[in-house]
């Protein structure tokens, strides 16, 4: 991984990936979106409120995984002392928390209709909005110590801590339907194999794809956007110093 | 031994005591963090009347009968293990029906009535067309069987 510790080999690469992930992404999404909307047929309990399916299991699963990159890159920080691994947590924040609030917002959508309710506090749902407090305090806390000068446009050593801390609560979400009694139903995709008819699951897989490589996009976009201003920063500084 | 090796090290050991105590304070929680409790909760462990409590289970079939003033209804929830009556009076959610699940807010009366000022339909894990709906579910093999 030291490779791409070098920010203009890392750049090689992830300017044309950029791209790539950019584009296919969002034509995957867009595809499943549009399948899942039109082509698929109604649930035979909920009818069409289903179709919301396509949007909040991706959204969940990419604010889960955005903190496990969190994890994963506070772990390569702290004990290899990566420099992108820093940046890499700072890039991944924003569209995590962005995603987290889409899983909410589309559930309490979702759940009014079906449920009967905006809003309960049950295990996965309560899990979920700690999730969505942990990303925005992860957020004030890099800003906090990039302000005071901390690190090549990554973030701080308590930055990383915290994210490292905080992943203990992704493993709680992931039970916490089978933990706890909630009103929100069990895991439906297991190892075992989907409780979903394929003939609802195929565009799931379709958008899942989609907003991951478009996720993957976006944090390439922010890490480059990051680089691009250490390197301002670095500039003005000689200037500054004449 | 190398400093980068004792940060790794350092690393591991906090992050082991911090899933130990993650999973000590869920397993904790267990009890606590429980969404409704469950009809054979409540014959288990006594739930004192007018104590204002969410009730989840299955309403059972055949149970649910529906009063001449329209907005009345009353059914037994069950969670296999026991099965308590319940009324509600009120607008109950289109999911809401005979065999499927139900989170019921509310409190017991004296005679062990569960008395609902809410209800929350409860959905299971399957997904399917409308053509599949005759058939069954098998909850081991995560099957669907045509029902004979």
């Amino acid at each position: 991984m030291h490779r791409f510790a070098n920010p203009a080999r890392f750049l090689k690469i992830a300017r044309p990936l950029t791209g790539w992930l950019f584009w296919s992404g969002l034509s995957l999404l867009l595809a499943g979106c549009i399948c899942g909307l039109f082509v698929t047929p109604a649930d035979y309990l909920q009818g069409q409120t289903v179709r919301i399916l396509y949007i909040h299991v991706p959204a969940a699963w990419l604010g889960m995984a955005g903190w496990t990159g969190i994890a994963v890159s506070a772990l390569m920080q702290l004990v290899w002392r990566h420099p992108l691994a820093a940046v890499a947590g700072r890039a991944i924040a924003a569209p995590g928390a962005l995603f987290t609030a889409i899983c909410l917002a589309t559930g309490s959508i979702w759940g009014r209709p079906t449920w009967g309710t905006w809003w309960e506090w049950d295990g996965r749902m309560t899990s979920m909005l700690v999730l969505l407090f942990l990303y925005l305090g992860y957020i004030a806390l890099a800003n906090a110590s990039a302000r005071q000068g901390a690190g090549q446009g990554g973030v701080s050593n308590v930055t990383a801590i915290f994210g490292l801390v905080g992943a203990i609560n992704i493993p709680i979400i992931n039970r916490s339907v089978v933990w706890w009694n909630s009103l929100h139903q069990g895991p439906s995709i297991t190892l075992r194999g989907s409780s979903i008819d394929m003939a609802l699951l195929w565009p799931l897989g379709l958008t899942l794809l989609g907003f991951s490589l478009w996720f993957g996009a976006i944090v390439l976009m922010r890490m480059r956007a990051i680089l691009a201003q250490n390197k301002v920063e670095a500039r003005m500084q000689r200037l500054a110093r004449g | 031994m190398k400093a980068k090796h004792q940060r790794l090290i350092l690393a591991l050991v906090a992050l082991v005591a911090l899933v130990g105590a993650g999973l000590l304070a869920a397993s904790a929680l267990r009890d606590e963090a429980a969404y409704f409790y469950a009809p054979g909760d409540v014959k288990a462990k006594g739930v004192e009347p007018g104590k204002a409590i969410r009730l989840g289970g299955m309403v059972v079939k055949g149970s649910l009968k529906r009063a001449s003033d329209g907005v009345t209804m009353t059914f037994d929830v069950t969670d296999g293990k026991a099965s308590v009556p319940a009324t509600f009076s009120g607008i109950a959610p289109d999911l809401f029906k005979e065999g499927s699940g139900v989170v019921a807010e509310g409190s017991f009366d004296d005679q062990g009535t569960f008395i609902a000022t809410n209800l929350l339909a409860k959905h299971d894990e399957r997904y399917m067309p409308r053509e599949l709906e005759g058939m069954s579910y098998n909850e081991t093999t995560r099957e669907l069987q045509v029902e004979r």
